[in-house]
């Protein structure tokens, strides 16, 4: 069904309107509900002593202040189911038992913030909201004055009214008010749900930090899933690609071993596929060996890196000083450290040698890796080393390096790790 | 002699016994994990196992496991490990006690199948079989002076001498003569303060307890 356009505009202001009003209307119940509270002890005439004027205003604020997380998820359900609003829910005070919770909860600013609303804020749009309720009744009534005096009879009705002049005037002023009503209603649920939002909800602060616990456990698992799936990928080469590889060299040498008596040129073949077989292995075993190996998980850091420092076609002096292990998410990490920056000395250094050490310093795992090469590393040049620098501060770790051009190279790595 | 073997990989399980019986050995057992293999040799009691190191259930260390447990109870079992990789700490381990009759060495090392048939009859006749990577990692972790002192040929030499090989060995592994070699040894063994032997098992000893292992 379409209204007429001169409807649809006339109409326009009272949009929402309705909704406003009943929301104001369960704002007012509930205000009188949570005020009842407090107004307990002078239902009676009150207390008298000084002492039990004190008391009797202390404890029921003290019960409001306990019981604001009630009347907030009764606020909240009223904004949703009213208006369609939001409230985030405030954070949680963490603790083992009631009393600490109680007590913890005592002394947030979250609370303060929430009596706040439900002492002052609240009570104050309730009143507002039900004077505009009146204000709305009066309106309606104001509005329709034709309709009374055509209804009532004229025995009951007051002396003056009739269709007169002065009607009219009624009449307009019941429909102005009317208008005034919905925008009121409307202003009124615009400025609770304001105050809502700042009091009840939890504070900017509060947002961002739990914004930040938020990305700093998605990190973290995003840190885990790619150790898992480095992990995955090495036991597939494993058992797929490493062992097929092996037996094809094994098959090979027992070719070259027992066949003796092959033609020169069969013998010829046979010994460059074994070869290059054999240099297949060892290149793919480089490269799965800096992905995530058993050991690492099996023995730790220490028993790991001498592996890799093992491959590396220059001499590596290796000092690994741990006096426990460190979480496998910076083992894995550290681990990936000394690999990827051997492999940039392989690579870039032209060294003669190259030192690593690990230690332990209180909280701080520092990893460092230097080489008596020609230096000139550029950590935004290569992709190496920017890797290196991204996977260090995946976990809160930092990454230096200092590389004068003539050398020496030296990169330090610190990881964060619980003592 | 018996032999068994385990490797969880078919495919290498069946070079495996390819390169053995080429050896002159008897697979009595082929298997594809760790609780299987010491059933094995409880049954059959042979003379060598050879395992691989990673295998089901956790494929992390199982196979040195097993070999320390085969070493324990049947000390007259030898032991021959395979391995993608070889670790420093798994060669610790297996040579914590008894050095002899035992080898561990990378799986592409199969490949050179006279070399590894060598290495399995020195094995599986009480000797030692060391990985010259595995040696070579031992190397890494020691910073003492003698060691420096070393030329590279004769860390070369060091390397396959601690692997368990003979002076006959070394020279062919390194296309020189064996009193070349000789030579060499001399010269390590003064610099490193060992006492002069001439079995190449209580040689290889002395190496390895320089090394801090065995």
């Amino acid at each position: 069904m379409r209204n007429p356009l001169v409807l649809r505009t006339l109409l326009k202001p009272f949009d929402g309107a309705g909704r406003a009003a009943a929301f104001l209307t369960a704002g007012a119940l509930v205000q009188v509900a949570a005020l009842l509270v407090l107004a307990v002890p002078w239902l009676n005439g009150g207390p008298t002593r000084a002492l039990s004027v004190v008391v009797a205003v202390l404890v029921p604020l003290a019960l409001l202040a306990l019981a604001s997380p009630v009347l907030t998820v009764v606020q909240g359900a009223r904004f949703r189911g009213r208006l369609g609003v939001d409230i985030p829910r405030p954070v949680e005070v963490g603790g083992a038992t009631r009393a600490e919770r109680a007590k913890r909860w005592l002394r947030s600013p979250t609370a303060w913030r929430q009596v706040q609303y439900h002492l002052f804020v609240g009570p104050l749009i309730a009143l507002a909201g039900t004077l505009t309720l009146l204000a709305w009744a009066a309106a309606a009534v104001a509005a329709t004055v034709y309709i009374w005096i055509w209804a009532l009879p004229v025995e009951v009705r007051v002396e003056d009214i009739g269709y007169t002049t002065h009607a009219a005037y009624v009449t307009v002023a019941g429909i102005a008010g009317l208008y005034g009503a919905a925008w009121l209603s409307r202003a009124l649920a615009r400025l609770d749900t304001r105050a809502a939002l700042t009091r009840l909800g939890p504070s900017r602060e509060e947002l961002l930090r739990l914004r930040v616990a938020e990305v700093t456990e998605s990190r973290a698992g995003v840190v885990d899933a790619a150790d898992a799936e480095r992990r995955r990928i090495e036991r597939d080469l494993h058992d797929g690609a490493q062992q097929r590889l092996v037996s094809l060299a094994v098959n090979l040498g027992l070719a070259k071993a027992t066949m003796k008596d092959l033609p020169e040129d069969a013998r010829k073949v046979i010994d460059e596929a074994h070869r290059e077989a054999k240099e297949a292995i060892t290149e793919l075993s480089n490269l799965v060996r800096g992905l995530h190996p058993a050991v690492l998980e099996d023995r730790g850091l220490d028993a790991a890196l001498s592996g890799i420092a093992e491959r590396a076609p220059l001499p590596v002096r290796l000092k690994v000083d741990l006096a426990s292990r460190p979480a496998p998410t910076v083992e894995a990490v550290a681990y990936f450290v000394v690999s990827e920056a051997l492999a940039n000395v392989v690579k870039h250094a032209q060294a003669s040698r190259a030192d690593v050490t690990v230690e332990r310093f209180g909280g701080i795992l520092l990893v460092v890796v230097s080489d008596d090469g020609v230096g000139g590393a550029d950590p935004s040049g290569g992709t190496g080393l920017a890797g290196l620098a991204k996977r260090v501060a995946s976990v809160d770790g930092t990454f230096s390096i200092s590389s004068p051009t003539g050398g020496p190279t030296v990169v330090t790595v610190e990881l964060p790790c619980a003592p | 002699m018996r032999a068994v073997i385990a490797e969880d990989s078919v495919l290498l399980r069946i070079g495996l016994v390819r390169v053995l019986e080429t050896a002159g050995f008897d697979v009595v057992a082929e298997v594809g994990d760790a609780e299987a293999v010491l059933t094995a040799v409880e049954e059959h009691r042979p003379g060598l196992v050879v395992l691989d190191v990673r295998m089901p259930p956790g494929f992390t260390d199982e196979g040195v496991r097993a070999a320390l447990v085969i070493r324990k109870q049947w000390p007259d079992t030898a032991v021959l490990l395979l391995s993608q990789y070889v670790e420093e700490r798994y060669a610790a381990d297996l040579l914590s006690g008894d050095t002899r009759g035992v080898g561990y060495l990378l799986k592409e090392r199969v490949a050179d199948v006279e070399e590894f048939i060598d290495a399995l009859r020195r094995v599986a006749s009480g000797g030692t079989a060391l990985d010259p990577q595995v040696v070579s990692q031992l190397l890494l972790r020691r910073h003492s002076d003698p060691l420096d002192r070393l030329t590279p040929r004769e860390r070369e030499v060091l390397e396959l001498m601690a692997g368990g090989r003979s002076n006959a060995g070394i020279a062919a592994a390194l296309f020189v003569s064996e009193s070349a070699v000789a030579k060499h040894i001399n010269s390590i063994l003064s610099k490193l303060d060992l006492p002069k032997a001439d079995a190449d098992h209580r040689r290889v000893l002395a190496v390895l307890r320089f090394l801090g292992v065995g």
